[in-house]
């Protein structure tokens, strides 16, 4: 249980840090924000980097804040940093409601939110958040940066967009309406354990009926997404019962579980049936009436 | 560098002058190069918290970060509890609830605790549950630890006001 042999940089800017990237990236190198996934990884000895570039200790990627239309999350800002409303409104509100859920209280100071994204784990909360909303991802190297959006930058269990030389400098995610509701649930064996299945729902109500859904699933396939049978059983429609009982039966329907862990993939299609049922009904109810 | 580097560590308000290699995890270096072995180091991949510390503060998990990254920093570990002579009122509480009975997660508990309650004194029972599920203990089991902290957690606020 100890980690291999790595040299360590600690980058003060950064620029700094995408620099070092570029000239240790061919050498196994590689960023560590939080450690909390890579540094059990590499006790079990599954990582074994050659170099680690840490940017937990540069304060300009330590910034959360808004900018127009969008909460804008630095590389180095932590979980524990959402656990009370890090945005007024209900982004705010629904990210504080996720943040709990991610490890246990002494993971969420250190682990970092854009650690997960570039993590991708399957059962990542923050990725079901960055897939639902439809957040962008915002890559820095030193060929530039670009921008990917949340829908091509998953691509399968641990796997991003991102090039070994890229940081992911920063996370965008678009500010809810004031009237939007939201409602996330999450299956888990313990407190803190890895997701069995989660989802995470939003939409507005225009006229008593569900418009702009949004529906993700986490924990299932090799990569949290967008669950479109889902929301279309429920767009246009007045929340009921019935209809959000048929939106996750469309979502057990349309998942294709991975069966890497000890459950079958029956089993997954019920908890993700029961996970977006009780994410829509969570939704269903307006903040102000939550107890 | 992968060989050793010297580095200067704050630990309990006293400055300690150790040389690691980067790979040295920080519960490794409070136990062996500052020999302070009051954190256990349980799991060594961040499941039991049994070597739970206080990092500026707040409760992290001394075996998923390196001791060079802690530079700057000041850490608190168990020996910086009690004062003197004089127990934490957490450590009294563990004993009298029995809190502890083999008493390796101990430490990491009370460093937990101690962390939660400096920051949120009034923490309600359902959120102190929640931390307190943080870390493992696999023989006193969780009610009298709960106990003892809910004890702690009053006479703490009592003696502020």
């Amino acid at each position: 249980m100890k980690p291999g042999q790595f040299t360590y940089h600690a980058p003060r800017s950064a620029d700094e840090a995408v620099a070092m990237l570029a000239a240790l990236s061919p050498q196994e190198g590689r960023v560590i924000a939080g450690g909390q996934s890579l540094v059990p990884a590499m006790a079990l000895r599954l990582a074994m980097p050659a170099h680690l570039v840490d940017i937990s200790g540069v304060a300009e990627l330590a910034r959360l804040a808004v900018e127009g239309d969008e909460l804008v999350i630095g590389a180095a800002v932590t979980h524990s940093r959402f656990e009370t409303s890090a945005v007024a409104g209900p982004l705010g509100r629904l990210l504080a409601g996720v943040a709990r859920h991610i490890g246990h209280y002494p993971i969420r100071t250190r682990g970092t939110f854009c650690g997960s994204i570039a993590n991708a784990d399957p059962a990542s909360e923050w990725c079901v958040v960055a897939a639902c909303l439809g957040a962008t991802m915002v890559a820095r190297s030193a060929r530039g940066t670009r921008r990917v959006a949340a829908a091509d930058f998953f691509q399968g269990m641990l796997a991003t967009a991102l090039a070994s030389d890229e940081l992911l400098i920063e996370v965008r995610l678009p500010r809810l309406a004031a009237a939007a509701r939201w409602g996330f649930y999450e299956f888990s064996r313990r407190p803190g354990d890895f997701a069995v299945a989660m989802a995470l729902a939003t939409y507005q109500l225009a006229d008593g009926v569900i418009a702009a859904p949004r529906i993700a699933v986490g924990g299932v396939e090799d990569r949290p997404r967008r669950i479109a049978a889902a929301e279309a059983a429920i767009v246009g429609a007045s929340p009921s019962a019935a209809l959000l009982q048929a939106a996750a039966d469309a979502a057990a329907r349309a998942v294709a579980p991975i069966d890497e862990k000890a459950e079958t993939v029956n089993y997954k299609r019920d908890v993700t049936r029961a996970a977006v049922r009780r994410a829509l009904a969570a939704a269903a109810i307006a903040e102000d009436q939550r107890a | 560098m992968s060989g050793e580097i010297d580095i200067n560590l704050n630990v309990n308000g006293r400055n300690h002058a150790v040389r690691v290699e980067p790979r040295r995890t920080l519960v490794d270096t409070l136990r062996e190069q500052c020999g302070l072995t009051g954190t256990n180091a349980g799991c060594e991949h961040g499941v039991c918290g049994a070597c739970t510390v206080l990092l500026d503060g707040e409760p992290v998990r001394a075996c998923l970060m390196f001791a060079v990254q802690a530079q700057g920093r000041r850490l608190r570990t168990i020996e910086g509890l009690a004062e003197g002579d004089k127990l934490h009122p957490l450590q009294q509480a563990f004993i009298d609830h029995h809190g502890l009975q083999c008493g390796f997660c101990t430490p990491g508990f009370l460093m937990l605790a101690a962390g939660v309650l400096e920051r949120r004194p009034d923490i309600n029972d359902d959120d102190l549950r929640e931390v307190l599920s943080s870390n493992l203990c696999r023989c006193t089991g969780y009610k009298n630890i709960l106990k003892a902290v809910r004890a702690a957690a009053d006479q703490m606020r009592g003696a502020k006001t």
